[in-house]
């Protein structure tokens, strides 16, 4: 402050006052800041390679070894521990606490461990300590010992870990394959199976079953019948061949596991590698959990039929929200005399952009799902009756719904760039003769284009983290097929969708282990609040590069 | 032209797409509050022999009736024309006689007579759903579940007699000559080779009455039986755990000259319904209380049927209707949780002496003293709705008073839903409230800093962060209160208020520092930028308060603070509680309040400001008196929308808060607010249903409050920037 103010008192100089509002802005930006850092170091750290202890533990009375990664470690008061039953001899009035991923569920029965630091008796790094990804029962940690062929030990010497690695290799050949046939192959003579099911019950519900008519279905379905049990038989064989090899593995308890390779997606040694291989591994677990299917009720693997649900609703929504918002827009700005209507037209905005989102979802749900949607099946899927079609949630009604939702968005955004082009520009259309229509259509439209460039950006950005809406219009913890495949036509409109957000609150928080999926919530926040912030701060640059623009022009 | 017409179509759907949000809503809730409808659907003369009716029923797809007269014989006739279908024959000899009748069991269609020669005979109906290509053909049959022997209950004609029954047993209190009442009990036991079960003789009781007996009942559940007298004293015998009927009080449930006409109990056999004299019905149930006797029975609520005595009374089988009938042929139908009275109608053919529900309660017999059946179709939907349920006190069943509570589905079938929106409004309400508490000083004074006194740079930088802030899913603040910051702050507690205390004091303690320091210091932190430099202290206090914290805990609250809370000042801790909420929701309406009143503090013209410095007013002097003057309508819509924001968000409160409808305004405790039960319960409501539409309801409620609160703060808006623009 200038010198005038040093006369009067600390008080009445309004200094404290200001640095207290300056405060509240650095206590807000602590509070953003942090919580990017927060999900971005959880998040990034799902995915490195973490090591494995091994600790001898004092347990209660006896000794034992475990193996694991440390998940978490906590200061911890020796008093509350001795609260909770357990009892630790150290002078220490405050002690470290770890939360040991032990794994092995299936063979322990937990697969976390919570230990105190004193009773830590010894622990190494041992660098041939395996873990090893697993389909289900989550991950396992031990020691490699052999590996079998069916029940003959074929190896059990030095390069165990190389042909381990082959063996895998070919193991992970055999599962694409699997995959393939299972999804694609068999997947799309269900489909037709049942499409040829409807169309059956169609020819039933109109009276249509003349012999010709029912000799077509029977031909069809055994045509199906054929091919799907032709892919049978090569799946069997598949599955025959997958089950060869198996590894017999140490756990901590020192009893012998045999695992079957074909359960097992991924073994690493975290201990043996050096910095470089470890930056491989985890761009490479990186790149698998955004690109693979979720496992063992989404608490394991990767993601990517939520990042799926997630673009394509919002696609179909950018479809059908940009029309109707620009459209609003230009009304508001360009067309409508300024007076009542227009006060009401902008009450309205403002209104649906303070309506809380759970009420879009209720009117989602009775109106467009069961008012909209179960009159659609009456007239055109009777044939799927009394199973809804389009009678409950789906990408179409959730995209419906977040249209509904973002339009403010667009309309507040597009005005505003409608508003900032300058006046001299429409003159200038004008006095050359244009009309109005052509003027808008021409110049104003064109000019304002990045400006609803933006608002359909944050329309974007606000519909991909919206939740509450969608878990009453279509979001689902599992969906069993994405809404876009190779079967006619390929965009399927009515299916349920699995979502980043709705992920994360059903992982999260409905999920039978929690614990174990918690660095997955991390993951997949920060992919999402990832994306957010990048559609958000393009919305910014483009939006502040705008203004210049047209400052620049208006002078 | 056609351009303007498309672009005008435009701009008027938006006002169209808010007018269909309200009014689809609205349409959906109203059949809330609708009357029932009533249509007579046809009068006859009782189908079958002259002969007294003792019973009426009707199956449940109310197709076909049920008539049971004195003489012995069940009728079964087409509810639409009365015509009998079949008939069937008690197996009682002609030199018996039925002295008494009783529904033993309304859900499992049993039925029980008493007889002249002291026994019982158990009987029930039972209909045979068949379906051929076209129709459904329904064929009634009265069978004998524990065969078709009497039951020797005693010496003398069965007077009266009352039945509890339940899956594991039934229990008979019998009235004969003398005002001997017997009370036995038998074990049911299941045969392996036939559907039939086998009574198994238990306890056998006697008490003895002085009383005229009116009427005797005994629950279900075999807990309590009641002798009601003719005068209006009832009796209430403790029956529990198979021992002997212990007398446990004596109410005047009806004073005299008024006597008692009837007694029923409602769905459920918690309630008793005693119909009087003068027309009263009134619901008692047992009462949890503290003095000598662990239960009182006692007087829930009453209702005014006609002016002529109530004659009789029929309960609904799934909800806790009621329909109720006069001697001078009034009928009415009342619903006892919402406490409404749905309607009245007169059949006007003289008394009513029996009347009979549908299991569905889709339709109604009524049988007049001259032996004619009237059939009425009821279409009453949501009877358990009522404005003073939602929002009222209600005493319910098993309760100890009237409250608010909220439960709408619970795994019994007999449940009375509970559907005060009481709660989740008060959660709603507290979850908004310890929201604002954070948000308000954060953002306002933030926003005055932002707009009046940062730096432009620095302005440039902190808008656009403001701007991520608001755009932050809240499944993400969500998701990491309730997994990071609930247990982070139950771990800390004490550093978590520490802070809150000492942030501010050590921004305090800086400022002084500052205005201390020489000039030639003091022009380090240049104007304007004090939030930059603020940001590293701040964090220091936090990080030294959170590792200070556990130390504290020991030294100062004996190791743990929740304990020691709980112990001294009586305050429970639930993990997930409305502090978690405050911060996290706090979090997600700082950048709403924050873009507005800055938007509002930074418009206010120039010129204002520049003449209040002029004339020698201190930059805070120019704030307070000048700048907040004109812009505190802008403020103040900021801080409505904020609001508006905090009542209608759903994912924080879903995932940050234990979600229980608890009405506590304690900081340490969770709430259920409106839109997070919506979320929770929608789903798994059925379509048209009385909860279905009363979600809608809370949905409803969060629209016109939002839109309320928007409304409003949009006009304050558009009339300061009107004033603006004329300044």
């Amino acid at each position: 402050m200038s010198a005038q103010n040093t006369k009067l008192g600390f008080f009445k100089s309004g200094t404290p006052w200001v640095w207290l509002n300056a405060g509240a802005v650095s206590i807000s930006i602590i509070m953003v800041i942090g919580l990017l850092l927060l999900i971005a170091v959880r998040g990034l750290g799902h995915f490195w390679p973490k090591t494995i202890w091994e600790i001898e533990y004092q347990d209660a009375s006896t000794q034992v070894t475990l193996l694991g990664e440390r998940a978490k470690t906590e200061t911890v008061s020796v008093k509350q521990l001795a609260d909770a039953g357990i009892k630790i001899t150290t002078d220490q009035e405050f002690v470290q606490r770890t939360l040991l991923k032990t794994g092995n569920r299936d063979v322990y029965g937990f697969d976390f461990k919570l230990i105190v630091g004193p009773n830590e008796l010894q622990h190494s790094r041992p660098r041939d300590a395996i873990v090893f990804e697993r389909t289900q029962w989550g991950n396992f940690y031990g020691y490699i010992t052999s590996i079998k062929e069916y029940d003959k030990v074929v190896a059990s010497t030095d390069d165990l870990w190389q042909q381990l690695q082959t063996r895998l290799g070919r193991v992970h050949d055999l599962r694409k394959q699997i995959h393939k046939i299972e999804k694609n192959k068999i997947g799309a003579i269900n489909y037709q199976m049942e499409k040829l099911r409807l169309s059956k019950r169609k020819a039933e519900l109109q009276n249509d079953m003349s012999p010709a008519t029912q000799n077509n279905i029977a031909d069809e379905q055994a045509e199906l019948d054929a091919g799907y049990l032709e892919l049978k038989k090569e799946l069997d064989d598949l599955y025959e061949e997958i089950k060869r090899d198996s590894v017999v593995m140490n756990v901590m308890t020192g009893e012998q596991v045999i695992i079957s390779l074909a359960d097992v997606i991924k073994a690493t040694r975290p201990n043996a590698m050096n910095l470089a291989q470890k930056l491989i591994t985890y761009f490479s677990n990186l790149k698998d959990f955004v690109s693979e299917d979720p496992r063992e009720a989404n608490t394991e693997g990767g993601i990517f039929p939520a990042i799926f649900g997630t673009v394509m609703m919002v696609l179909l929504m950018s479809v059908i929200v940009t029309p109707f918002g620009v459209i609003a827009a230009i009304y508001l700005r360009e067309y409508a005399k300024q007076g009542f209507v227009t006060r009401l037209v902008r009450i309205s905005v403002n209104n649906l952009a303070g309506v809380p989102s759970i009420v879009y979802g209720v009117f989602g749900l009775g109106f467009f799902v069961y008012f909209l949607g179960g009159h659609i099946d009456q007239l055109f899927y009777p044939e799927a009756l009394p199973a809804p079609t389009y009678g409950s949630g789906g990408l179409l009604w959730a995209s419906l719904t977040l249209a509904l939702l973002t339009v403010p968005v667009v309309i507040v955004a597009t005005e505003e760039g409608l508003a900032r082009i300058p006046r001299s520009i429409r003159e200038g259309s004008l006095a050359l003769g244009a009309t109005k229509a052509e003027t808008l259509w021409r110049t104003v439209i064109p000019m304002a284009s990045p400006a609803m460039m933006t608002g359909l950006i944050l329309a974007v950005a606000r519909a991909a983290g919206e939740v509450a809406p969608l878990m009453l219009v279509g979001a689902v913890k599992l969906a069993p097929s994405l809404p876009v495949d190779l079967n006619a036509p390929f965009l399927h409109l009515e299916r349920k969708f699995m979502h980043l957000g709705f992920h994360i609150y059903d992982v999260g928080f409905q999920s039978p282990n929690v614990e174990a999926a918690r660095p997955l919530v991390y993951a997949t926040a920060l992919i999402l609040v990832a994306v957010i912030v990048v559609l958000n701060i393009s919305a910014i640059y483009i939006r502040n590069h705008l203004r210049e623009k047209y400052r620049t022009m208006e002078n | 032209m056609l351009a303007r017409r498309v672009v005008q179509i435009g701009g008027i759907s938006v006002i169209a797409a808010i007018a269909l949000i309200f009014v689809f809503l609205l349409s959906v809730v109203y059949p809330l509050f609708d009357q029932p409808k009533l249509a007579k659907s046809a009068s006859y003369s009782a189908p079958g022999d002259p002969a007294k009716t003792i019973y009426l029923a009707i199956e449940e797809q109310a197709e076909i009736g049920l008539r049971l007269t004195s003489s012995g014989r069940v009728y079964f006739f087409d509810i639409t024309n009365g015509q009998v279908i079949t008939q069937h024959a008690l197996p009682i000899d002609e030199s018996n006689e039925i002295v008494s009748f009783q529904v033993v069991n309304e859900m499992q269609r049993l039925l029980a007579v008493g007889l002249q020669s002291g026994d019982i005979l158990l009987f029930d109906h039972q209909y045979a759903l068949e379906f051929t290509a076209t129709e459904r053909i329904i064929h009634p049959r009265v069978s004998y579940p524990f065969g078709e022997q009497l039951i020797s209950v005693s010496d003398g004609p069965v007077h009266d007699f009352a039945v509890g029954d339940n899956e594991e047993s039934l229990s008979l209190m019998v009235r004969t000559d003398g005002g001997q009442i017997t009370y036995k009990t038998f074990f049911k036991e299941s045969s392996f080779i036939s559907d039939n079960a086998t009574l198994e003789p238990a306890e056998s009781y006697s008490v003895t009455t002085q009383k005229d007996v009116l009427r005797l009942l005994v629950d279900p559940e075999q807990e309590w039986a009641y002798i009601l007298d003719k005068l209006g004293r009832l009796s209430v015998y403790d029956v529990r755990d198979g021992m002997a009927p212990t007398l446990r009080e004596n109410v005047d449930v009806i004073s005299a000259p008024v006597v008692p006409t009837t007694m029923n109990f409602l769905t459920g056999g918690v309630s008793l319904l005693i119909g009087d004299s003068s027309g009263r019905l009134s619901q008692w149930f047992q009462v949890r209380s503290d003095g000598e006797l662990p239960f009182r029975l006692t007087k829930i609520r009453d209702s005014k049927i006609d002016t002529a005595a109530v004659s009789s009374v029929a309960t609904e089988m799934l909800r806790k209707g009621v329909i109720a009938a006069s001697e001078a042929g009034e009928v009415k139908l009342l619903y006892t949780t919402s406490e409404r009275d749905l309607l009245n109608l007169n059949v006007g053919t003289g008394a009513i002496e029996r009347l009979a529900v549908a299991p569905r309660a889709d339709i109604f017999l009524a049988q007049d003293d001259q032996q004619q059946l009237h059939i009425w179709h009821i279409d009453n939907h949501h009877p358990e709705s009522s404005m003073a349920g939602l929002w009222g006190k209600i005493w319910y069943e098993d309760y100890v008073k009237p409250d608010y509570i909220w439960q709408s589905s619970s795994a019994s079938s007999d449940f009375e839903p509970k559907f005060s929106l009481v709660p989740l409004t008060f959660g709603t309400l507290k979850a908004a409230f310890y929201a604002m508490l954070f948000a308000m000083p954060l953002a306002i004074c933030g926003a005055i800093f932002t707009a009046y006194f940062m730096a432009p740079a620095m302005r440039g930088v902190v808008k656009p962060t403001i701007e991520i802030m608001e755009a932050l899913p809240t499944v993400i603040l969500g998701f990491l209160a309730g997994l990071w910051l609930a247990p982070f702050v139950e771990m800390h507690l004490p550093g978590v208020f520490s802070v809150l205390l000492l942030v501010p004091l050590g921004i305090l303690l800086l400022a002084l520092i500052w205005w201390r320091l020489p000039v030639r210091y003091k022009l380090l932190i240049p104007e304007g930028w004090q939030a930059a430099f603020l940001i590293l202290p701040i964090i220091l206090i936090t990080l030294i308060c959170v590792n200070v914290s556990p130390l504290v805990e020991a030294w100062l609250f004996d190791g743990d603070i929740r304990i020691w809370m709980s112990e001294t000042l009586g305050i429970g801790f639930d993990q997930r509680n409305a502090l978690i909420i405050g911060i996290a929701m706090g979090f997600a309406v700082i950048p709403t309040i924050f873009s507005i009143a800055e938007d509002a503090i930074f418009s206010v013209p120039k010129h204002l400001t520049s003449g209040s410095l002029a004339l020698g007013a201190t930059p805070w002097q120019t704030l307070t008196r000048v700048v907040l003057l004109s812009a505190s309508p802008g403020i103040f819509s900021a801080v409505m929308i904020g609001f508006g924001r905090a009542v209608g968000e759903t994912m924080i409160v879903l995932m940050a808060t234990g979600n229980t409808p608890v009405m506590d305004f304690s900081v340490f405790q969770g709430m259920r607010t409106l839109s997070a039960n919506v979320a929770v319960e929608l789903p798994e409501s059925e379509v048209d249903s009385t909860h279905y539409r009363i979600l809608f309801l809370a949905a409803f409620v969060l629209f016109i409050f939002t839109f309320f609160f928007n409304t409003v703060a949009e006009i304050v808006r558009q009339r300061l920037r009107k004033k603006y623009s004329s300044l």
